[in-house]
């Protein structure tokens, strides 16, 4: 058990570093000059250049440049924006909260009501339903049904706020609009688990003690239409910060995303680079976690 | 307790409906066991799962009359099949491995039957657990019941499968191919153990494709084909002297016929001296030695895990010998490049139990034969051979059914005139009729062409039925050999007494 | 998303998506194809401004209604997928062909390259997609060519994965066992098995991948990163009627509309022939 479990921290390790070389290599292959790069539209100054020069030890040889990078990316030292003049840390503290609350928020969302559509929907025709509702969801595009949400409950109604970040009550439309897409791909999966779950052997042994089809369903199969399930947490994590960044222009709300999105149009590599490696950093420890949840869930998978 | 007449169970599936079971009739009385014996389709499983309400969600059950312990069920309602299953019948499937929730522990299932039915108080059930697990005989039952299946032996989870379903106690066992996934030593104890159950008062309904495994426990047996019982009657009558054809073939199958080698056994073809097999720290083959002739078929027998299968990867050059070597047609075939090996590789054939997974799924039969045949040469004739008419040359292996699928395997190893085909389980997969049709033509072949047959096989049935020479397998070792007479009249090794005693035999009084 | 779902065979005759689901997405597909091979069939000039009738709701004349400019949404959303779906498709082929490549690499090299490769596509599946593609335009900047790649290269590790898995399990399977018996050299293994058996349910992937393609372009056109105004591009129409949305909500919805529409038949038709495909290989 312990072995499992170490054998899938080394192995987000591994990948975590991977991503942080693949991030810096990046770097290297932008068109021009390195200290050009990381400048972006910042003010070109030989003060600021030889800043950045000792900064990333352009000096130095490549070896050194890419090992001292690793290191300060492993403490977590997310370097200096210069366009700003501020530490990147400092810049994406600030924004951070935010985001996190709405990838928090929208992933609640999908996740109840994905196990609600998948669990509650086993009727024939309710289902047929509700598989063409999901690809719907799925197929919508966020910054879509981002738009109809507000235009009718901000706009018509006026229930929620058009913009901002003005307490829950302006989370509530952009976490719906992101939460919507997950729980359609995730109801999916979880449906076709059970599916699968409730054709095996050990459904018919289970209906056979006199279980009702409800019990059979919560006390047996769920648990195993969970692994497939599981298995997407680490793209969930994905989409949440992608969507992030589109949900948060279309609500106009603070947050990561705008950050990002300022970052890539001033050409501000340094922020752009940490807001990348930080995600990357998400989704390694989400599917660390993930994996470690299999452990849990599935016995059959503690032995190794 | 069970009356049936003229049960019929139709499937709908999408447009069209499928008629699994055509009106049969029978009835089931307290203390009896009944056995529904029948082939892959019979409709046998349906009609039993019938019985408890569970023939599946697209199924449409009639009956004229349809009775379980003196109450219609054709009245019944989701409820009251509920409190039927398990208090009144319960269920055991095959393969304990997937019919047991697998997240689950032992004890946890056997528990939800108790909690179920509300058996016992809260705090009595663990001790409950305990003691069906000991009347079931599983050794060290708290231990046990804190485990999960895959974690016990294929013979102890069965017993906790029963367990679970002697939970409720229930009047009814209906057990559906209870042992068929079982090596035979562990088939025999679970029939023990069924007996026994039937001992203390409990009523049996056997399900399964092998007659020698019901013979044994069954007072009645009903014969199933197509939907619809053929044939019916106390077993001693059914065995002595049964009228339908059907059954006549079934009870042959099962008895097995001796398919004697005429010709003496040429030069030798393939030779395997001292060979061993290190995976890790597990030796899973240790001095095997075996000699093939030309026109000899030699029998290799073992349980799963004896490494069997592993010495038919070293013979087919697979897989490189730790030590020892490999001959084949006189000339060294282990421990050389595969390029070397690949001249001759067309003089040695492999035949698998699974031909499905053994044929390129894009490939037509026409193509698949035509790889084994020279360039440009009529894939017909050889088709001819192994008894499939040109029609099907342009089918799909998933196109056809298990026997023939088996019968193309054939036509392409037979096909580029190999010395020795190797043959690793090829009838296990196959319904008996169909297993008897399928030896009958690989001794066919042998006396045709004098090619040698490696026959691997967990069935000493099939073994006695074709090989001259049969070596026994005990983990990693060969225990012993010897021509099949002699080693089925008077097995030498212990282990081979165990499996020969093991084996379910009809024993026909006529 | 695109996940592949194999089904029991009992499952999928009673669950068959239904057919008119099926019909209304080719002709989905066939008017978006038209639109894209001869939009002038449907629609005039999609630039031509009339400032007298800016924001009109739709109507005979203008079936989409008018944007912010007067320009007809409907001649705009026609010209529109053009650049939308050339994207999407641009990406996808590049995605595919490199991750067939590389996913075959992985799959019959050495152990110690498959490692290095597989270790490469988890890092890349590691960055959210729209914050690798965010990445690669702030390095190649803006524009159409930036847009194609960079999703090109974020969805190429799931093609990958996909051919690495797939030649794994080919090259265990017992039929290549039973071709060795026959003396196959190792190319020729590949070329008659390997190949033809891993490459069989890759474009219907592609297909449903195609899908997720055109969802990315256009999310990263609504952020301003692809074709930039005033080229009719879903995304960036989209994006340019959100600021008239409380009196005109046709200039945003109607063109996030056909994105949808598009999305839908697509993976609509990909599941189908998924599923075909699985019971055709069971």
């Amino acid at each position: 058990m312990i072995k499992a479990v170490a054998r899938r921290v080394a192995a987000g390790v591994v990948v975590l570093w991977a991503a942080a070389t693949a991030a810096y290599l990046a770097l290297l292959a932008a068109p021009g000059d390195i200290v050009d790069a990381i400048i972006g539209d910042g003010a070109d100054t030989p003060q600021i250049r030889a800043q950045i020069i000792a900064e990333w030890n352009l000096d130095r040889p490549a070896i050194v440049q890419y090992l001292d990078y690793l290191l300060r990316a492993a403490r977590g030292d997310l370097g200096r924006s210069y366009l700003l003049q501020r530490p990147v840390g400092e810049v994406i503290g600030e924004q951070i909260l935010p985001t996190v609350q709405l990838a928090l928020a929208a992933a609640v969302i999908g996740v109840v009501l994905a196990l609600v559509l998948a669990v509650t929907t086993r009727h024939r025709w309710v289902r047929r339903v509700s598989s063409t509702a999901e690809l719907m969801l799925v197929s919508t595009p966020p910054f879509l049904s981002g738009i109809v949400l507000l235009s009718v409950f901000s706009f018509r109604l006026g229930w929620f706020p058009v913009a901002g970040d003005q307490g829950w009550a302006a989370l509530a439309l952009p976490a719906v609009t992101l939460g919507l897409p997950i729980a359609g791909v995730l109801s999916q999966v979880l449906r076709d688990g059970l599916d699968r779950a409730l054709d095996e052997p050990f459904a018919v042994t289970a209906r056979s003690r006199g279980l009702t089809e409800r019990a059979v369903l919560i006390r047996h199969a769920l648990r195993h239409a969970l692994i497939p399930a599981v298995t997407l947490l680490g793209w969930l994590t994905g989409v949440l910060i992608g969507g992030a960044v589109i949900i948060e222009q279309v609500f106009g709300r603070p947050g990561l995303g705008q950050v990002t999105l300022q970052a890539v149009g001033n050409g501000d590599m340094p922020v752009v680079l940490a807001v990348v490696v930080l995600a990357a950093a998400a989704f390694v420890v989400i599917n660390t976690l993930a994996d470690l949840a299999y452990l849990l869930i599935d016995p059959r998978l503690r032995r190794s | 307790m069970i009356e049936v007449q003229n049960l019929r169970v139709t499937f709908r599936l999408g447009q069209k409906s499928v008629e699994a079971v055509r009106g049969v009739s029978f009835d089931i009385r307290e203390g009896e066991c009944v056995a529904l014996v029948g082939e892959s389709g019979s409709g046998k499983s349906v009609t039993a799962r019938s019985l408890v309400g569970l023939a599946g969600p697209q199924a449409h059950v009639e009956a004229d009359t349809f009775t379980v312990d003196g109450r219609d069920v054709s009245r019944f309602a989701a409820r009251d099949w509920r409190r039927l299953r398990g208090r009144y019948a319960g269920l055991i499937l095959q393969d304990a491995l997937v019919s047991l929730d697998p997240m689950r522990t032992v004890g946890a299932e056997i528990t939800e039957v108790l909690r179920t039915h509300d058996i016992g108080d809260r705090r009595d059930r663990p001790r409950r657990v305990h003691d069906l697990l000991d009347a079931v005989h599983v050794p060290e039952p708290e231990r046990r019941a804190r485990q999960y299946p895959h974690q016990l032996s294929g013979g102890l989870r069965q017993r906790a499968l029963i367990a679970s379903a002697l939970a409720g106690g229930p009047k009814l066992l209906i057990a559906d191919e209870p042992t068929t996934a079982l090596d035979a030593t562990v088939q025999a104890q679970i029939l023990t153990l069924l007996a026994e159950r039937r001992a203390t008062g409990e009523t049996l309904l056997l399900i399964s494709h092998d007659l020698a495994v019901v013979s044994k426990l069954a007072d009645r047996v009903l014969v199933m084909k197509d939907g619809r019982i053929v044939e019916s009657g106390d077993t001693r009558t059914i065995l002595a002297g049964a009228g339908h054809p059907y059954t006549r073939q079934l009870i042959a199958a099962a008895t097995g016929r001796r398919r004697e080698n005429t010709a003496e056994p040429g030069e030798i073809v393939a030779e395997a001296t001292a060979l061993r097999k290190v995976y890790g720290d597990r030796t899973v083959v240790k001095d095997f030695g075996l000699t093939v002739r030309r026109g000899e078929i030699v029998g290799l027998v073992g349980e799963s895990g004896s490494g069997k299968s592993t010495v038919a990867q070293l013979l087919f050059g697979l897989t490189d010998p730790t030590s020892g070597h490999v001959r084949f047609e006189g000339s060294e075939f282990s421990g050389i490049p595969e390029r070397a090996r690949r001249p001759i590789r067309r003089r040695l054939q492999l035949i698998a139990q699974d031909p499905l997974s053994a044929f390129d799924p894009r490939w037509t039969v026409r193509r698949i034969v035509g790889e084994a045949l020279p360039k440009g040469a009529d894939p017909e004739p050889i088709l001819d051979r192994v008894g499939l008419g040109p029609e099907y040359l342009d089918r799909y292996p998933r196109q056809l059914s298990g026997g023939q699928r088996q019968r193309v395997a054939i036509a392409r190893a037979i096909a580029p005139r190999p010395s020795l085909i190797i043959c690793d389980e090829p009838v296990s997969a196959l319904d008996v009729s169909v297993q008897a049709q399928v030896l009958d033509l690989l001794a066919r072949i042998r006396e045709d062409d004098g090619t040698a047959l490696l026959f691997i096989s967990h069935d000493l049935g099939v073994i006695r039925d074709i090989a001259d020479r049969v070596l026994v397998m005990h983990d990693g070792r060969v225990v012993e050999q010897g021509p099949v007479r002699a080693v089925f009249d008077h097995a030498g090794h212990e282990y081979t007494r165990a499996l020969l005693d093991a084996v379910p035999t009809l024993e026909v009084t006529s | 998303m695109t996940i592949a779902l194999p089904r029991p065979e009992s499952r999928r005759l009673t669950l068959r998506r239904p057919r008119p689901g099926i019909a209304a997405a080719l002709i989905v597909l066939a008017l978006v194809g038209t639109a894209v091979a001869w939009p002038a069939l449907f629609a005039g000039d999609p630039l031509a401004a009339d400032p007298l009738h800016v924001l009109q709701a739709p109507s005979a004349a203008h079936w989409f209604g008018t944007d912010q400019l007067g320009r007809d949404v409907f001649g705009r959303v026609v010209h529109g997928a053009r650049h939308s779906l050339s994207i999407g498709v641009a990406a996808t082929v590049i995605a595919v062909g490199a991750g067939i490549l590389l996913g075959l690499l992985a799959g019959l090299t050495h152990r110690y390259a498959d490692e290095a490769l597989s270790r490469g596509f988890d890092a890349l599946a590691a960055f959210p997609l729209v914050l690798l593609a965010l990445l690669f335009i702030a390095i190649a900047g803006t524009g159409t060519t930036s847009l194609i790649v960079a999703i090109g290269i974020a969805t190429l590790p799931h093609y990958a994965r996909v051919v690495r898995a797939q030649t794994l399990v080919v090259r265990q399977a017992p039929y290549v066992t039973h071709a060795v018996a026959f003396g196959a050299s190792r190319t020729r293994l590949v070329l008659r098995h390997v190949l033809p058996n891993v490459l069989g349910p890759i474009p219907v992937l592609a297909m449903i991948g195609l899908g997720e393609a055109v969802l990315i372009a256009a999310g990263l056109s609504f952020l301003g990163l692809g074709p930039q105004p005033p080229s009719p591009e879903w995304g960036a129409m989209l994006s340019e009627g959100r600021g008239y949305l409380h009196i005109a909500w046709w200039a945003s919805v109607l063109p996030g509309a056909a994105v949808t529409a598009t999305v839908i038949s697509l993976t609509v038709i990909g599941r189908h022939l998924q599923g075909r495909f699985e019971g055709r290989h069971q």
